[in-house]
Formats: structure tokens, C-alpha cells, sequence
């Protein structure tokens, strides 16, 4: 696969010192969907309004489908179509007035039957002619969308897609990007939802104090970075781990019911045959045991945890 | 050049206009109806002639310049100020378009509509007084080029606000003056001697000197003049315009 968007050596800093990128390196592919995950502040907004071109970036190059972004800025931009974070929309106007307007900023000539179209895949074809005041939260962020789509980009940003919008709303969301990406639309997403990155995107990105700390395959990352626990369920519960068994990395629920031990899936051995062995010489009794891995959260939060 | 685009900007901002088109222009034919009631009609009886013009004809002139400068401003001023307050405005900065672009987008339709204006207080002078327009291609040059370059100074107006308040300041506190004082109402050469001289730093008598002229054959400066204050006043607002867009200045980080 090629790159359609390469970032190189990207640093933004402001006025008042502040680096809110330092240095970013980034490769996206054409056709995947990547998840940048990071907590607020992490500079996730400001790469994208840098790749868009609403910041100018102090240093470092932006390349989308062959155009670099700042000596070639109506190449790249035609490109690119971004959904802001905030609901950021004319109350007074129409809602095919508003994508209309956006298809003719970016230099496309009139195509109602492709806008209507657009409207009726995000199910907003039966509002088109109401005023954007009068539609819902929701509806809003798909006019965002409707607007950003409007020129047929290659590239799609989503700021924080989801953000306070509600989980039945979300799993909305997250179909209409599926159907993107079916089209052939490269979409780059933020989000500090981790169940987000996980149900969407095949690459995902950890991104922290204006660093790209991570960036890998989702399936991979969680493969390799993750850890599982098995859980033992007691027949009959325990107030302390038997001495016997203190060689093993075992935690007790706070009920004494079951006890968990964590173990690492890239490990030679994982210990499992041993524990359930010494387990029964200890002389407890099991009474059920399940596995659990670990999620993108937890590989989350250790890698922002270890940089901080 | 992004025709398309300067095309859907002002398509855009047009249909703001006629959206509220009751309140964008009864609002300036009432208040010029009134301005001729009071110094047409009332005032007006007791004032022989200016320039060897009745007094009511006299103030036309002015009285469109009046309401076309302001309308000029704060409809420029809001035009882009109003983006820049909704947040809509990240679409123009990551649209495929250069300054020039939106500049024409948003400065053409703030100039149309203040244009309309104007056309529409004319033709309301036209029940209140007996008026005739010696140079009608002038005064239409003069018209056109008011509205431009006040669209202009008010497209800076409203990039400059950070506010509402800021957004009236300047036309409450520096366009207003400037246009009573530049005699809307009044004949320079009425003036002592010494504020005639203070007058003529005033940029607002040399557009409204050169308007009148078209309508009467008669100015305070030579007209020459006056077109070459109105290409100043232009050329230094698309200067700051240009300067605003290559810095980012207040819009772009």
C-alpha cells in the first residue's frame, strides 16, 4: 500500500512556547482507517488543523496524494475533507444550502444528485430543507460530515467524531465511517474513546504531549503488547494467597472468591500448567476459570503512563 | 482562480441578505424618509439655497453616502466576523482558496448589498425632492466604488473584532463622525477658514465632494481629486487585506 498523507519532522509551536507537536513522523496509508488516540491536549487537534491547513506548521512538510500542503495547497486541500470537533454550522441556513456552499468553496461544479445522495446515506435527505437550527445534536455532526464530504475527498478527518454524542448515535457513526471506507475513503480519526480505535480502525496511533508514541496495526499491537489474565473462580473463598503459591503474580478479588494472574502471551511459557497444578496442591478447589485480554485501554494507559 | 468558489461565498452571503430583506431595507428607507422630513422639510423651508441648490436636493447626495458607508461596513464586518464567532470559519481556512478569493466572495456581496441600498434611498429621494443627476455614469462610479472600498475597510473591521462590542466600535465612533463631518449636510466652503483646512484630512469629503458633484455639476475639491482619495482609500485597504491573509493575523495560527 502507498502513502497518501506523509508527515515529516512536523513541529507547531506558538507564541507563547508552548510545542504542541514535536517533531511527528507519520505515514498513512490509502483506503485504512487509523484511530489516533490520545488524552486531551495531547496535540491530536493540532495535527490535523495542520495537515488541513488552519495552522501553519513552524517546521516540517505535509505531502497528501503528491501535493505538498503548503507550496501546493489547493492540490493537497482539494483532497481532504475534515469534520470538525465542534458543531460548527450557519443556525439560519438550509441544510442543502450549507453543503451546497461547501462543494463550491472547494471549486466543484453544482452537483445536486451527488449532494442528495450524500444526505440520504447519513439519513438526513428528508431534512435537507430545514434550518440547521432546527435539527438535533446528532443531525448536526452528520451535516458536519454531509458538508465534509461534499467535495468527494480521498481523505477524511474526523475530530472527535463522537464526542458527547450518545452510544446508540456512536454505533451510527461508526457504520457510516465503515461505508466510507467501503467507498474507498482514506479516514483518519481522533478520539479519546479507546472502545472507539478498537471497533474501527485498523491502525492505531498513541499519541502524547505532541508525540506519536506509538503507531501499529491494531490487531498486532494488542497481540504484542497484550497481556492476558485467567481467572480462577474458588469453590470456597480465601482471605490471603497461600504461601505455596507466592511465586506467582496472583491477586485476590476483593471478595477472596477468585484469584487472577496475569500473564504474558509473548512468554515462552506461561505458567498456566504449574499454577493449576500447585493450585491443587494448595488444596483449593476451583470452581470455574476464564481468560480475559487485556485491552486497548490498558496498553493505553501503561504507554501514556510511562512517557508521563 | 477558484471562480466557483468566490461564486459560492457570495451566493452564500447574498442569501443572508434576502432572508431579512424587510429589515435590510425598510430600516434605511425609513430613517433617510426621516432625515428629509427633518432637514428636507422642517429645517430645510428656512434655508434659502446651498450652492444655488434647494437644501432638500442638497442632502441627497449625502444621505446616500451616509447609509451606503455604513451599510458597507457592518455588512462586511459581519459577513466575516460572523464565521469567525459560529466557528464556521475552519472551512474557509482549509478550503482551496486564497485570500483574493474570499476577499471577492465576501467584499462583492457586502458592496451589492450596500449598492442596493443606496439604489433604493435614490429612488425614495426621488418622492421627497425635485432632483436631477447631471453625470449619471459618475455617479454610478462614485456609488460603486464607496461601497467597495467601505466593504473593504469593514471585511478588516470585522477580522480585527474580537467581539461584538469591537464590531460596532469603529463604525460608531470613526465612520459616523466622519461622515457628519464630511459634509453630508453641509457645504465645506460654509466652514471658517481654519476647519475647512481640518476638513480636508477628513477622507469622507472627497467621496462625498465627488458624489455630489455628478449629481450637480458643483464640488467642494476637484474631482480629480476626490477619484483619487476613493483609489487611495481602496488600494490601502486591499494592502491591509493582503497583509492580513499572508500573516494569518487573527484568523490563522
Amino acid at each position: 500500500m502507498s502513502s497518501i498523507v506523509s508527515v515529516r519532522s512536523l513541529r507547531k509551536a506558538y507564541a507563547d512556547g508552548f510545542e504542541a507537536l514535536k517533531s511527528v513522523n507519520l505515514e498513512i496509508e490509502e483506503g485504512e482507517i487509523l484511530a489516533l488516540l490520545g488524552p486531551n491536549g495531547a496535540g491530536k487537534t493540532t495535527l490535523i488543523s495542520t495537515i488541513c491547513g488552519i495552522t501553519v506548521p513552524t517546521s516540517g512538510t505535509v505531502v497528501v496524494g503528491g501535493f505538498d500542503t503548503q507550496a501546493d495547497f489547493r492540490g493537497a486541500r482539494n483532497l481532504i475533507g475534515l469534520v470538525p470537533q465542534e458543531i460548527n454550522l450557519e443556525p439560519f441556513e438550509t441544510v442543502m444550502n450549507t453543503v451546497r456552499f461547501s462543494r463550491g468553496l472547494f471549486g466543484k461544479p453544482r452537483n445536486d444528485a451527488y449532494l442528495e445522495d450524500i444526505l440520504k446515506k447519513l439519513s438526513l435527505h428528508d431534512k435537507k430543507d430545514s434550518k440547521i437550527m432546527m435539527l438535533s445534536g446528532g443531525m448536526k455532526r452528520r451535516v458536519l460530515i454531509a458538508k465534509a464530504l461534499s467535495h468527494e475527498p480521498r481523505v477524511l478527518f474526523l475530530d472527535e467524531p463522537t464526542a458527547g454524542v450518545d452510544v446508540e448515535l456512536r454505533k451510527d457513526m461508526w457504520n457510516v465511517v465503515a461505508d466510507l471506507k467501503a467507498d474507498g475513503v482514506t479516514i483518519i480519526l481522533t478520539t479519546h474513546y479507546i472502545e472507539e480505535a478498537e471497533a474501527i480502525a485498523d491502525r492505531v496511533g498513541i499519541i502524547s504531549k505532541g508525540e506519536i508514541l506509538l503507531i501499529q496495526d491494531k490487531a498486532e499491537m494488542m497481540a504484542q503488547m497484550g497481556k492476558k489474565q485467567l481467572i480462577v473462580d474458588l469453590a470456597a473463598s480465601v482471605a490471603e494467597i497461600p504461601a505455596a503459591l507466592a511465586a506467582y503474580s496472583l491477586e485476590i478479588s476483593p471478595d477472596g472468591a477468585s484469584l487472577i494472574y496475569t500473564y504474558d502471551t509473548k512468554g515462552e511459557r506461561t505458567g498456566i500448567t504449574t499454577l493449576l497444578n500447585d493450585l491443587q496442591k494448595a488444596g483449593l478447589q476451583m470452581a470455574d476459570m476464564q481468560t480475559r485480554q487485556s485491552s486497548l485501554e490498558d496498553i493505553f494507559v501503561g504507554l501514556v503512563k510511562e512517557t508521563a | 482562480m477558484n471562480f466557483t468558489a468566490v461564486a459560492a461565498i457570495y451566493r452564500f452571503e447574498m442569501a443572508r441578505f434576502f432572508r431579512t430583506i424587510t429589515q435590510s431595507l425598510v430600516s434605511p428607507v425609513l430613517s433617510t424618509s426621516l432625515y428629509f422630513v427633518v432637514f428636507g422639510t422642517a429645517i430645510g423651508s428656512r434655508i434659502q439655497e446651498v450652492e444655488g441648490i434647494s437644501y432638500g436636493a442638497f442632502i441627497v447626495p449625502g444621505l446616500i453616502m451616509l447609509s451606503v458607508m455604513t451599510q458597507a461596513t457592518s455588512n462586511a464586518s459581519f459577513g466575516i466576523y460572523f464565521p469567525k464567532f459560529m466557528g464556521t470559519i475552519y472551512e474557509l481556512l482549509s478550503a482551496p482558496v486564497n485570500f483574493l478569493e474570499i476577499t471577492l466572495g465576501y467584499v462583492g456581496a457586502a458592496a451589492t448589498k450596500s449598492l442596493f441600498i443606496g439604489i433604493v434611498i435614490l429612488i425614495t429621494a426621488f418622492f421627497f425632492v425635485d432632483i436631477s443627476i447631471a453625470h449619471p455614469f459618475a455617479m454610478i462610479a462614485f456609488l460603486v466604488l464607496t461601497c467597495v472600498s467601505f466593504s473593504l475597510l469593514g471585511f478588516i473591521i470585522g477580522i480585527w473584532a474580537g467581539n461584538f462590542e469591537q464590531l460596532q466600535l469603529i463604525p460608531l465612533l470613526i465612520i459616523t463622525p466622519l461622515v457628519f463631518l464630511g459634509g453630508s449636510f453641509y457645504s465645506v466652503t460654509m466652514l471658517p477658514p481654519i476647519w475647512q483646512t481640518i476638513t480636508m484630512f477628513n477622507p469622507v469629503v472627497y467621496l462625498i465632494s465627488g458624489f455630489r458633484w455628478s449629481f450637480f455639476g458643483t464640488a467642494d475639491v476637484s474631482i480629480g481629486l476626490s477619484l483619487m482619495a476613493v483609489g487611495f482609500f481602496t488600494g490601502a485597504c486591499l494592502v491591509a487585506i493582503w497583509w492580513i491573509f499572508r500573516t494569518g493575523w487573527r484568523i490563522r495560527q
